[in-house]
């Protein structure tokens, strides 16, 4: 068997079916004993509020996510592509967020908001703003959104950057010369010939928001407050890692495997279609 | 790497070997799993060293495993692949899921009649190990490091505001009046907060007013427990209380575990409900003021004499599946670990309770408590009688979840989203059908 085959095997395709059989069981923590529950603990996680709840939070934290570090990046990028001097310097502090931990960057934002400490907290008190992402559920999920953007940002400036400079500099002079601004140069030329970047990039935020920002979520607001910033990855790992509910947490992950993959097979579907490769 | 360090270690255990410090018979290896890190590891290393040190036949290795939910899952996992320590620390929630696992776990009582080793249960403080024992008192893990809620307050601020820094407040009434006052005054923007809400303003509250958390006898008769704090009119006042109060001022609210700490350090609150374990680090945390231990509050319209408050902290489980030499190693251990000497330095080191009465006779001896005020009052509110029905403690099934669950419905109440009895109904309900998971996967 090819080496690859096997990796995939080990390192996916059994974990996802021991997740499989798992769901269908009701198990104590120990695995002394276990019943099989049939669809029991899909049925009791669907019908759950608090999942109710966290695939509400996911699909707002994930389209924050996926657009705001998205959109960000394009705007840096497209700024330091016509940087002449220092661009390497630039470009260098740009990428910087990206080496730092999802917990560490987590961290950091939560020292700089933290309602009695934080540095931008004391200003957003003379602003008259009352911060206290402790227990105002929209502020902790501002919180994470915004550190979980600082981090990924990074990531789609580097493949911004590098799509730009693929674009043929004659085309925009042409269309210079031809009268065209800098607003209508982006959007007729620059964005098309960007669009397999920027699709590339759609599935990889999605996928960052769904289940890399996990570090970034425990370390500042656990899921809190009142359950405000509790994803589904979060409630997975807090049924099953603190809460030791097996089946219940088996059936979440297979239910994420599904969403995750039925999400992806709508992007290569309808957004692809819309994506010119040259 | 490996080879140079293979190397280092063989040459080390040659000249062992040739000091003749190594016993003829090989030591048996005894594992322990615990959460403890920085000075505490650093001081359960000394225990064991102390231990290893006091005879030849066993040596107990201690394994730091991360925090207490990892520690747990950790020692779960590798138990169902046959690998378990001998000895691993759980924290007080995790009780009713060991006690239940009943083919994993080797109950104290059990061990030590097995091992017959010297086991006088009456020695033991029955407000810290009735947490971990079964209604008919038979020990099921050795309590280790246990803590109650107090109340720290900050002396300065006190003086501040026109109040007398040695007539701490011990009533709820008394704690609303003293913030007023500290609020009014000017002297901080508020007057108290809390860490680990659940533990403190719910579990606490209902020990110390005698009002049942839980059915079953907080759930010590049987995994069939249901919630019942919701029903107790002096609970959902209390929420509704702490809602008002976070609107007035009185008590602000600083989030879960230990986050609120930061504002009584910074003088923005004036007391702190918090852990007595929590002394050492308010010590060095206040620096810049002088500070308080107070005990926790009650209100004397619920009752006359307020109960003993309930502990947190971690016990020790002994594991299935050891050999009959490890286990008499463990009863060993465990009797060198409830000495008067070790306890007793324990407890002074970490502000942990002790778990025997000798302990505390010999901390007393020793002078402590008048050197370090406020560390008494602790074991005072925890001894002051006998522990009820309703004060033994917790012992339901998927707390941790539950704790989260009651936590998230109090911050709901608090931003105003719910109201005290709305949130406390829906913090039983899902509480509920957490506890109904449980039996189910039990039984």
């Amino acid at each position: 068997m090819a080496p690859q085959l096997i990796i995939v095997l080990v390192f996916f395709f059994w974990p996802a079916i021991t997740a499989l059989r798992q769901s269908l069981y009701v198990q104590d923590a120990f695995g002394l004993g276990e019943t099989f529950a049939g669809l029991a603990n899909f049925t009791r996680v669907l019908a759950s509020r608090s999942y109710h709840e966290a695939l509400v939070n996911t699909a707002i934290f994930s389209v924050s996510v996926a657009l705001g570090a998205m959109a960000i990046a394009l705007l840096l990028a497209t700024m330091a592509d016509r940087v002449l001097r220092a661009s390497r310097a630039y470009r260098t502090l740009l990428i910087w967020p990206y080496a730092v931990a999802p917990a560490a960057a987590g961290v950091l934002w939560m020292f700089m908001l933290d309602p009695t400490l934080g540095v931008l907290t004391r200003a957003m008190t003379v602003l008259g703003i009352d911060w206290d992402f402790r227990l105002n559920g929209g502020q902790a999920m501002a919180l994470v959104i915004v550190a979980a953007i600082w981090q990924q940002m990074s990531y789609n400036f580097v493949f911004f950057l590098a799509g730009l400079q693929g674009i043929p500099a004659s085309l925009l002079e042409a269309a210079a010369i031809d009268g065209a601004g800098p607003w209508r140069r982006f959007w007729t030329i620059t964005f098309p010939l960007l669009s397999p970047t920027t699709f590339f990039l759609l599935v990889m935020n999605t996928i960052y928001a769904f289940f890399e920002t996990f570090g970034t979520i425990d370390t500042t607001t656990s899921g809190g407050p009142g359950g405000a910033t509790r994803t589904l990855v979060y409630k997975l790992y807090q049924d099953g890692i603190v809460g030791l509910d097996l089946g219940g947490s088996a059936a979440q992950s297979v239910l994420l495997m599904l969403m995750v993959g039925l999400l992806t097979l709508v992007q290569f579907r309808y957004v692809e279609r819309r994506v010119q490769y040259h | 790497m490996v080879k140079g360090f293979r190397g280092i270690a063989s040459m080390a255990a040659l000249s062992t070997l040739a000091l003749g410090a190594m016993p003829a018979s090989a030591a048996t290896d005894i594992v322990w799993w615990h959460a403890m890190e920085g000075g505490l590891g650093d001081k359960i290393d000394e225990i064991a060293e102390g231990f290893n040190q006091s005879q030849s036949d066993y040596v107990v290795k201690p394994v730091y495993k991360g925090t207490y939910s990892e520690n747990m899952t950790s020692t779960i996992a590798a138990f169902r692949a046959g690998n378990a320590p001998a000895i691993t620390q759980v924290y007080e929630v995790g009780t009713a899921t060991m006690m239940n696992a009943r083919g994993a776990i080797y109950p104290v009582h059990e061990l030590m009649a097995d091992t017959g080793q010297p086991f006088d249960p009456d020695g033991y403080l029955p407000a810290v190990t009735g947490y971990y024992s079964t209604t008919d008192g038979d020990m099921l893990s050795l309590p280790f490091n246990s803590s109650t809620p107090v109340v720290y307050y900050n002396r300065d601020l006190f003086e501040k505001a026109g109040l007398d820094p040695d007539a701490p407040p011990t009533t709820w009434e008394d704690i609303a009046e003293a913030s007023r006052n500290i609020t009014d005054s000017g002297a901080a923007s508020c007057g108290f907060t809390t860490t680990w809400p659940s533990w403190i303003q719910l579990e606490n509250f209902a020990a110390r007013h005698d009002i049942p958390f839980a059915s079953e006898q907080n759930g010590f008769g049987g995994p069939a427990a249901r919630m019942t704090f919701n029903e107790s009119d002096a609970v959902v006042a209390h929420v509704q209380d702490l809602i008002d109060w976070q609107q007035s001022g009185v008590f602000a609210y600083g989030g879960r575990e230990d986050q609120a700490s930061p504002r009584f350090f910074s003088g923005g609150c004036a007391m702190l409900m918090a852990s007595s374990a929590s002394y050492a680090s308010v010590r060095d945390n206040t620096e810049n003021f002088e500070f308080g231990v107070a005990p926790l509050p009650w209100d004397p319209e619920v009752i006359d004499q307020p109960k003993n408050s309930i502990i947190g902290g971690a016990s020790l489980w002994v594991l299935q599946g050891q050999s009959d030499a490890v286990y008499q190693g463990v009863a060993r251990f465990f009797n060198y670990l409830s000495s008067p000497e070790v306890q007793a330095d324990w407890h002074q080191f970490t502000g942990y309770l002790p778990i025997t009465d000798k302990a505390y006779a010999l901390t007393r001896e020793q002078h402590f408590y008048e050197e370090n005020p406020g560390t008494e009052i602790a074991l005072k509110q925890m001894t002051s009688g006998e522990p009820s029905d309703n004060s033994r403690g917790l012992r339901l099934g998927n707390m941790p979840q539950i704790r989260d669950v009651i936590e998230e419905e109090l911050e709901r109440a608090l931003n105003g989203d719910k109201s005290a009895e709305q949130a406390l109904d829906d913090a039983a309900e899902r509480s509920n059908e957490l506890l109904e998971q449980f039996e189910r996967s039990v039984r």
